[in-house]
């Protein structure tokens, strides 16, 4: 079955409250979110789910030639990062957009849907 | 058999068989990629042979059974590499049906996966036009203004994310079917507002395009009879398309409704388009539930058609109308349109003021412009009228309508 993640965006720089206004506002995404993984875990979507620290925690490391390079920071400017995400099994986008807009609905943020490679794409790539 | 019997069956069958192809064996075969190329291959095919071997008793079905020999060979080519996949892709329909709409068709599976909500719009046009409508892909790249090239690659860029993405080869849920379908008729007017006031390039109007989006909408209607804004979208097309012949001068301007010669307007379209209306008109009496904005368009455009001379048109019908369709849809363009109709019920004064109201939205819309110069000339207001025509000539790329209100600029300076 095909596997989709669900990303979620946020700034780079979290408040006090995480992303939300008030600590409140912060719970009730936190149970809304936790009831929306378990409806997908109960209906056999769920793959994976969980969400990030603050992207100005991420560090970034070049291997490619010689002594690998670190550096800090997320490795593109942007004004929102990736704040967390899900990873589902679904048949097809139709049920996998319907899915995020639960998902959405129930974390307060905007999702991307993003098809991960089948075995097929990735042979289709090899026989180019 | 002449060349010119064949050629005339072959643009027939093309019409009447290339949706049905391409959707049944994308239906088959589950990849749009092998359905487009093997109908194209099969029309070829024919193209090649009816000349010589006569015109089939039954075109669609050699047109079918040739295409799928053909996919099917280029899957047997390419299953020496990937056997496991392609095997799986032989066999008939490898998803399990899910609960669908009202129709089954695979037309209506080939519409709403090119019109899905997950495409970029102009890639939902250009994979209708090509998919469905079987125009080649120069043909669309020529109708967009936009190189062959860059066309193809829109169209290759979508079938790969239907592909990569699984976009479903169905039609929606009955939960979804009528947000789906709104979207699949805005696809369908879009083509029809291209052609039929063309947003730039040399040609004003494109005929190909709008005739391509009438024959859009007879397919969905004979695929969805019973629905109210296919119906609807049909009877505006129709009622607009009808009067094309008189839209243009020789000169190649622009003439408006009240300038245009009523005896040029196609009468049939008319005939066809009103019968419609009035089984709108009958469902609505009937209990179908509210018109929708095509059902409530194409009533305006019925009372247009409707008048022998502008000075015959119902315009408290039109107003009356025109309320219903801001009811559902308050956008200020709506509003705008409804502002001109009032100019011929109630005087251009009461107009000016309801266009004025919309000036922060619509600025840079040449419409508003033009109706804002109109009714200023009217007025007698001669200098804010030329302002208001010079900022409308700015805005349009479309060169019957600036040669249109050029002229009227001019008469300005005539009259004082």
């Amino acid at each position: 079955m095909p596997k989709y993640m669900m990303s979620v965006y946020g700034p780079a720089e979290r408040n006090e409250f995480g992303d939300y206004e008030s600590k409140e506002a912060m719970l009730q995404a936190f149970a809304d979110t936790g009831a929306f993984n378990e409806k997908l875990e109960r209906e056999g979507y769920f793959v994976f789910a969980d969400g990030l620290e603050q992207a100005t925690t991420a560090t970034v490391v070049d291997g490619q030639s010689g002594a690998p390079v670190v550096t800090d920071g997320p490795y593109l400017e942007a004004k929102e990062y990736l704040g967390g995400f899900w990873v589902i099994e679904a048949p097809d986008l139709d049920v996998a957009l319907a899915l995020a807009a639960e998902g959405s609905k129930a974390c307060r943020g905007t999702v991307e849907v993003r098809p991960f490679q089948t075995e097929e794409s990735f042979q289709r790539l090899l026989d180019q | 058999m002449s060349d010119g019997d064949a050629r005339e069956a072959i643009v027939r069958a093309h019409h009447e068989e290339w949706t049905r192809v391409v959707a049944g064996l994308a239906r088959r075969f589950g990849d749009l990629d092998v359905a487009e190329d093997a109908a194209a291959e099969a029309f070829a095919a024919a193209v090649e042979r009816w000349p010589s071997d006569g015109v089939p008793a039954n075109p669609g079905g050699w047109l079918t059974t040739t295409a799928t020999r053909k996919a099917i060979d280029r899957l047997r080519r390419e299953s020496r590499r990937e056997e496991k996949h392609q095997a799986a892709m032989m066999i008939e329909d490898p998803t399990q049906p899910e609960p669908v709409g009202p129709v089954e068709d695979d037309r209506l599976r080939l519409v709403f996966t090119c019109c899905h909500p997950a495409l970029a719009p102009d890639a939902r046009v250009a994979l209708t036009l090509r998919l469905v409508g079987g125009l080649t892909v120069a043909e669309i790249a020529r109708a967009f203004l936009v190189q062959e090239n860059t066309m193809a690659q829109r169209i290759t860029r979508a079938k790969a994310k239907i592909k990569a993405a699984h976009i479903p080869y169905r039609v929606p849920s009955v939960a979804d079917v009528q947000k789906r379908l709104a979207g699949v008729l805005a696809v369908v007017f879009l083509v029809f507002n291209e052609g039929y006031l063309a947003g730039e390039g040399d040609d004003p109007i494109r005929a190909e395009l709008t005739e391509e989006a009438v024959r859009l909408a007879r397919l969905l209607r004979a695929l969805l009879p019973d629905d109210g804004e296919v119906a609807g979208l049909l009877a505006l097309m129709l009622l607009t398309e009808a009067r094309r012949p008189a839209r243009l001068s020789r000169s190649g301007e622009l003439v408006t409704l009240d300038d245009q010669d009523r005896g040029a307007w196609d009468r049939a379209l008319i005939g066809e388009g009103h019968a419609l209306v009035r089984e709108r008109l009958a469902a609505v009496a009937a209990g179908a539930g509210r018109p929708g904005r095509y059902q409530i368009l194409a009533a305006i455009n019925a009372v247009h058609t409707d008048a022998p001379t502008i000075r015959d048109t119902d315009w408290s019908q039109i107003v009356a109308l025109y309320d219903q369709l801001v009811a559902i849809d308050p956008s200020p363009i709506v509003r705008l349109n409804r502002a001109v109709a009032v100019a011929e019920l109630d005087g251009p004064e009461v107009a000016l003021a309801e266009v004025d109201r919309l000036a922060e939205p619509l600025a840079d819309y040449h419409a508003f412009q033009a109706t804002r110069a109109e009714l200023l000339r009217r007025l007698g207001r001669s200098a804010e009228s030329r302002a208001a025509y010079d900022l409308a000539i700015a805005a349009t790329g479309n060169p019957a309508e600036r040669a249109y209100l050029g002229r009227r600029r001019d008469q300005l300076g005539e009259a004082h």
